[in-house]
């Protein structure tokens, strides 16, 4: 990478090509470099960047004012506060019982053992909007599990309970894929060090093992979260949709553009954008940290 | 697994007790979270008898939405094959500046949220977006259009074959690619020989994950659909409208179609993976 950089003359005002130009690995015969790339980038460009940034520039016609008028009206910070709250909860019940699913899945066998682990992905298979219907009809008042939960004093269905209950549905996955590999690699020969040198099995699993799987659970609890801010399909039908009480921000974009106010809808969105851009970043820089500390193992 | 189980004699959590407690939680858990959505999809469907069932696919809008649907998909899919198979390339065959910002930029529809996604396409092609006035002059449709359904479709499932490939493809060698070259291959010639039958599982899982997800978007969709019945709208988003109207049998008929299509999914993905022990990077 090094001898690489030094070819690029790096007073050069660079442009993309610039920034991209490189050539093979070795001094190599595999052709395509130049067709694969140019497609990547244009193709990139004209999907992703070039609409992604339609959002912020619109968001700069606006005035400071304007804007802050905007994302920061009571309505709106309703649903900020109910999103960040909701989508805590779901990552946080995701994570334990992530992790407990990731255990089982990666350590013990038991019948039935194929199928649990192949479903665990249903919530990514399963469109978004098909879960949130599914979700309704169990906890409304006459579902199968709504019929138990309403006398007892639990509603689900409008109320922030049941969008915790969808996005922890969407969330799952995300943590047991993220914990489950790491369970899996564990070495069993720190395991036994611990055993024989007098420590019980408890004491194994806080002092050896869960320290150890702990960055994947924090990736995988991030993920959810991440997931879970900017859900939509699935919370629509179990939240109700009323403002300042079960409205979500992405359902707030929806009705700012169903009633034309583009302007608004776009602001919110730059809210959202860049909050989960810097929750990216925190992914990326917890997953380097991860390759790092298992390149050290 | 068996080898983990035959490992060690000492390993946390194995005694029987806490090994069945922690099954049973396990397995309760994925039975109210994951199980009971999926059969109450079906049986809901059913509610009513077959008749009802046959009836709510066989409608002309249903079919409608199912021909949108599959045509959507489609194009989202050739479209992002082979963006994944050209950056797969690129990626892992040549070095070059900026490698790891552009590896990160395809992963950046993932972190957008499907309203996001649909919002920036009505930006764009909108009455009032950059180019729409200029299309309104030449009676150009994107917005409330099928175009507008394939663009948003194609943005959210932008990365998923891309990212299956380009950790694959990075870990294979090239002797064999260089050496069919050696030997006189034309470059296609190479790639079709060579370069794809060794990436096939690869690709074929990419393929899954990016064929379930851009049949069953919604958020995105539905915000650039204008939701025209018969016309603009896709399986999701007749879903929605059915269930909306407190037609519950045929709003989830259709919705079993599409929960079929998911199970489907999970089988074939869960049959590559054991097959080859491809393991999908973390979504």
């Amino acid at each position: 990478m090094a001898t690489l950089q030094n070819q690029v003359e790096p007073q050069k005002t660079r442009g993309i090509a610039t920034l991209l130009r490189g050539r093979a690995k070795k001094p190599g015969i595999l052709p395509g470099f130049g067709l694969s790339l140019g497609f990547t980038v244009t193709y990139l460009s004209l999907i992703v960047l070039i609409p992604l940034s339609a959002v912020f520039l619109k968001a700069a016609t606006l005035n400071w004012a304007q804007f802050w008028s905007i994302i920061a009206a009571p309505r709106v910070v309703a649903s900020y506060k109910l999103t960040y709250g909701v989508s805590f909860a779901g990552a946080a019940i995701d994570a334990i019982f992530g992790f407990i699913i990731a255990w089982v899945l990666a350590r013990y066998d038991f019948p039935g053992k194929r199928i649990a682990d192949a479903l665990v992905d249903l919530p990514f298979a399963l469109p978004t909007a098909v879960a949130g219907i599914a979700l309704t009809s169990l906890y409304a008042p006459n579902g199968w599990l709504g019929r138990y939960l309403e006398p007892i004093g639990i509603h689900a269905v409008f109320t922030p309970l049941g969008i915790i209950i969808a996005l922890t549905f969407i969330g799952l996955p995300f943590v047991v894929r993220s914990v489950q590999p790491v369970i899996e690699d564990l070495g069993g020969d720190v395991e036994e060090a611990a055993a024989s040198l007098g420590a019980n099995g408890w004491q194994t699993f806080t002092r050896i093992i869960f320290p150890a799987v702990f960055p994947a659970l924090l990736t995988g609890f991030t993920l959810a979260f991440a997931r879970a801010l900017g859900e939509y399909g699935s919370v629509v039908f179990i939240s109700g949709n009323m403002p300042m009480r079960t409205e979500i921000t992405s359902l707030l974009i929806v009705s700012k553009l169903e009633q034309f106010d583009i302007p608004g809808a776009t602001a919110i969105a730059s809210v959202m954008l860049v909050s989960s851009f810097t929750l990216l970043l925190v992914i990326n820089g917890l997953q380097a940290r991860m390759r790092r500390t298992g390149e050290k193992v | 697994m068996s080898a983990a189980t035959s490992k060690g004699k000492v390993r946390a959590g194995d005694a029987p007790l806490v090994k069945w407690t922690l099954i049973i939680v396990a397995l309760a858990f994925m039975l109210v979270a994951l199980v009971l959505p999926l059969a109450s999809v079906f049986v809901e469907a059913f509610a009513k008898g077959w008749q009802v069932y046959l009836a709510s696919i066989r409608d002309p809008d249903a079919l409608s939405a199912i021909r949108l649907t599959l045509l959507a998909s489609g194009i989202a899919l050739t479209m992002n094959l082979l963006f994944g198979l050209a950056a797969a390339w690129a990626i892992s065959r040549f070095s070059f500046r900026g490698k790891n910002l552009l590896i990160s930029l395809i992963d950046l529809p993932l972190a957008v949220s499907p309203v996001v996604a649909g919002l920036i396409f009505v930006l764009l092609f909108g009455l009032h977006g950059w180019f729409g006035p200029w299309l309104d002059d030449h009676s150009v449709r994107i917005l409330f259009a099928v175009p507008g359904i394939v663009l948003a479709t194609i943005f959210v499932t932008f990365p998923f074959v891309a990212r299956e490939l380009i950790p694959f493809m990075q870990a294979q060698g090239t002797e064999e690619e260089e050496a069919a070259l050696v030997l006189g291959a034309s470059p296609w010639r190479m790639f079709f020989s060579i370069t794809l039958p060794n990436i096939r599982w690869s690709l074929l899982y990419g393929v899954i994950l990016c064929s379930a997800r851009a049949m069953g978007e919604f958020g995105a969709v539905s915000v650039v659909s204008g939701h025209i019945r018969g016309e603009t709208n896709t399986l999701p988003l007749h879903v929605e409208i059915l269930y909306n109207e407190y037609n519950f049998a045929a709003a989830f008929a259709v919705a079993s179609l599409l929960s079929l299509v998911a199970v489907v999914t999970l089988a074939v993905k869960k049959i590559i993976e054991d097959k080859t022990g491809i393991r999908g990077e973390k979504a």
